[in-house]
């Protein structure tokens, strides 16, 4: 799993660990936001996933909040271990809470996404 | 409330062997008409009450209840206004309550001519040409509005999949998208929750259907773009729908149809004054355009001559949503309340709900900054202030301390949009002294948070359960059924 500093973010909060099979999660800043998480509805395995469009299902006590794929691509595995234990996703967003990983169609996608840098930045812009 | 220590016991932990109710002298017979082997070999266990007991019982539950009978009930997007009891007089008149639904139409004259005569005052009150009264309830009248639009748009052989969706909606839009089938497009709103027309541009074209817009949107702001949105979207051949869930802040002041609007739902528990549930059928609308006219559900009423028929319209009609003609008990309780009211006092009940939520907005803008800057229709969304985050205070716990002093929380989190929103609605029908004593109490909360964070994050302290561990409900439901 990368660190934060390593992978890549999209503007609705999701990182991505940019490579032949990457692996995608939430980012710190958005389970902080969720608050507890309680229910994971993951994609399936093989399933094929559309850039911005959404694609795993996350709920916190507060509301459910739909996962956009940050890029096109096939789904080649799944965390399930977020599905029994959902509060993974609070503890360890990026590490042992990552919710599954994909093929991109276009590997050089990922690269197209905020670094961390840019990200702590859109971070900041958007809380008001 | 003050009550004895063994008071919070269960009824079955109350139960005492042998105790009972009054009897009647002769029991029932129907023990011997089960068969011998579906009897059950031993008794249930149910509480052994006397009839004091139970009395005593249910009415303690009764009293801890937060109710809008007895409590100031804001809760946002919900118009939780008082159900005037004039109301339910008049649903409970013999020749409305004791009608059978199979009755023929001149056996229901007077019915059918309140249904007619309220279609006739809902279409002129929101400037529309057609309505159905059959909807259940609102999200019953977006599924009814969105089958409207399937049906004009197979009728004209077009095939449009797309729902647009601004992200400050209400949950039910996409969810009534998905329901019919539709593929949910959602546009991000402006830090205001407008919509910027430009971005919808982007997002309708061949494929949309339908774009669904609250207006006023969720955070009470109207949408001051309508018109360009509205044009935009008939550009692109497809419909505007609006959520009406907000009505009660245009009512008498704004027609939605002048907007440019095609099709909008009513919901008669907010705008028109109908319970919100307690046990009862809802009622819901779709109020639309001569174009969506003849795809609503039948039968409707005409009037012909000197009589009132039901009319089972264009052969093009989407069918039935609901059975006859919808709840009309309800629609009974919302013609009185219309009746009640002349077109000048809707205006008023729009401004008085305006006003009273503005009230509390100036008034609590100093420790819970509102999120949007401007004035706001009918309802605020505040949030927090600094000095109450910075202590890991969150909306959870300013709704928790609201329990304490005797007022039901607002609406929190949502807007999704604003974070930590706190979702306040007055209504018209609160008095000044009532927001005084809110906004006090929310004062107050503010006060308790800083000073002693930890006592906030406890509370409520004063009700018979304390603060429930939401997040193990969640994750470990211990469900019986």
């Amino acid at each position: 799993m990368p660190k934060p500093e390593e992978a890549r973010y999209t503007k609705t909060h999701e990182w991505i660990a940019p490579g032949a099979e990457a692996a995608v999660g939430i980012s710190d800043h958005a389970q902080h936001e969720m608050g507890d998480v309680v229910f994971v509805e993951l994609p399936k395995v093989g399933q094929k996933l559309e850039k911005e469009k959404p694609c795993a299902v996350v709920e916190s006590v507060k509301s459910a909040f739909d996962i956009y794929a940050p890029i096109s691509g096939e789904v080649t595995a799944v965390n399930e271990a977020v599905v029994s234990e959902p509060a993974l996703l609070n503890q360890s967003p990026l590490e042992n809470g990552w919710l599954y990983k994909m093929k991109p169609s276009n590997p050089a996608d990922a690269q197209a996404l905020m670094d961390w840098n840019a990200y702590q930045e859109f971070v900041k812009q958007s809380v008001h | 409330m003050i009550c004895a220590p063994t008071e919070n016991r269960l009824s079955i932990e109350k139960s005492d062997a042998g105790r009972r109710g009054l009897f009647c002298k002769n029991p029932l017979r129907a023990r011997a008409k089960v068969p011998a082997n579906l009897r059950r070999k031993a008794a249930p266990r149910l509480p052994e009450l006397s009839e004091f007991d139970v009395v005593r019982h249910f009415t303690r539950l009764s009293r801890l209840n937060f109710s809008v009978d007895t409590h100031f009930y804001p809760l946002g997007s919900c118009t939780m206004k008082y159900n005037p009891r004039f109301n339910e007089e008049a649903a409970a008149l013999e020749g409305f309550a004791a009608l059978h639904p199979l009755a023929h139409d001149t056996c229901s004259q007077g019915t059918l001519e309140l249904l007619h005569d309220l279609s006739a005052r809902l279409t002129e009150l929101c400037g529309l040409d057609a309505i159905t009264l059959q909807p259940a309830a609102g999200a019953h009248s977006e599924f009814t509005g969105l089958l409207l639009a399937k049906a004009y748009f197979e009728d004209k052989g077009e095939t449009r999949t797309e729902i647009v969706v601004p992200d400050s909606a209400h949950g039910t839009n996409p969810a009534t998208a998905s329901m019919m089938g539709f593929t949910t497009v959602n546009i991000a709103s402006e830090p205001d929750g407008r919509l910027n027309v430009e971005e919808l541009k982007k997002h309708i074209g061949p494929k949309t259907a339908v774009l669904m817009l609250t207006v006023p949107n969720t955070l009470g702001i109207f949408e001051t773009n309508i018109e360009a949105i509205a044009k935009a979207v008939h550009e692109a051949g497809a419909l505007l729908y609006m959520d009406g869930a907000n009505l009660n802040a245009l009512i008498g002041l704004v027609k939605p149809g002048d907007l440019g609007i095609d099709m909008m739902h009513l919901n008669f528990h907010k705008t028109f004054s109908t319970p919100h549930g307690g046990g009862g059928p809802g009622a819901g609308a779709i109020v639309c355009r001569k174009h969506l006219a003849p795809f609503l559900p039948v039968p409707t009423v005409r009037k012909e001559g000197g009589r009132y028929v039901s009319d089972f319209g264009d052969k093009r009609t989407i069918g039935k949503v609901k059975a006859f003609f919808g709840n009309t008990g309800v629609l009974v309780k919302a013609y009185a309340y219309m009746l009640a009211h002349s077109a000048k006092e809707f205006g008023d009940i729009a401004r008085y709900s305006i006003i009273n939520a503005n009230y509390v907005r100036a008034l609590l803008k100093d420790l819970y900054p509102s999120y949007s800057k401007e004035h706001c229709m009918h309802e605020c969304v505040l949030t927090p202030g600094e000095d109450m985050t910075a202590k890991g205070l969150k909306t959870l716990d300013v709704a928790k301390g609201l329990i304490d002093r005797g007022f039901h929380a607002p609406t929190i989190y949502f807007p999704l949009i604003v974070h930590e929103a706190i979702m306040i609605e007055p209504t018209e029908t609160e008095s000044k002294e009532t927001l005084d004593e809110f906004v006090a109490a929310m004062k107050d909360v503010h006060d308790q948070g800083v000073a002693d964070p930890q006592s906030l994050k406890d509370a409520p302290r004063t009700l018979p359960v304390r603060r429930l561990d939401e997040v193990l409900a969640a994750r470990q439901p211990n469900l019986r059924w």
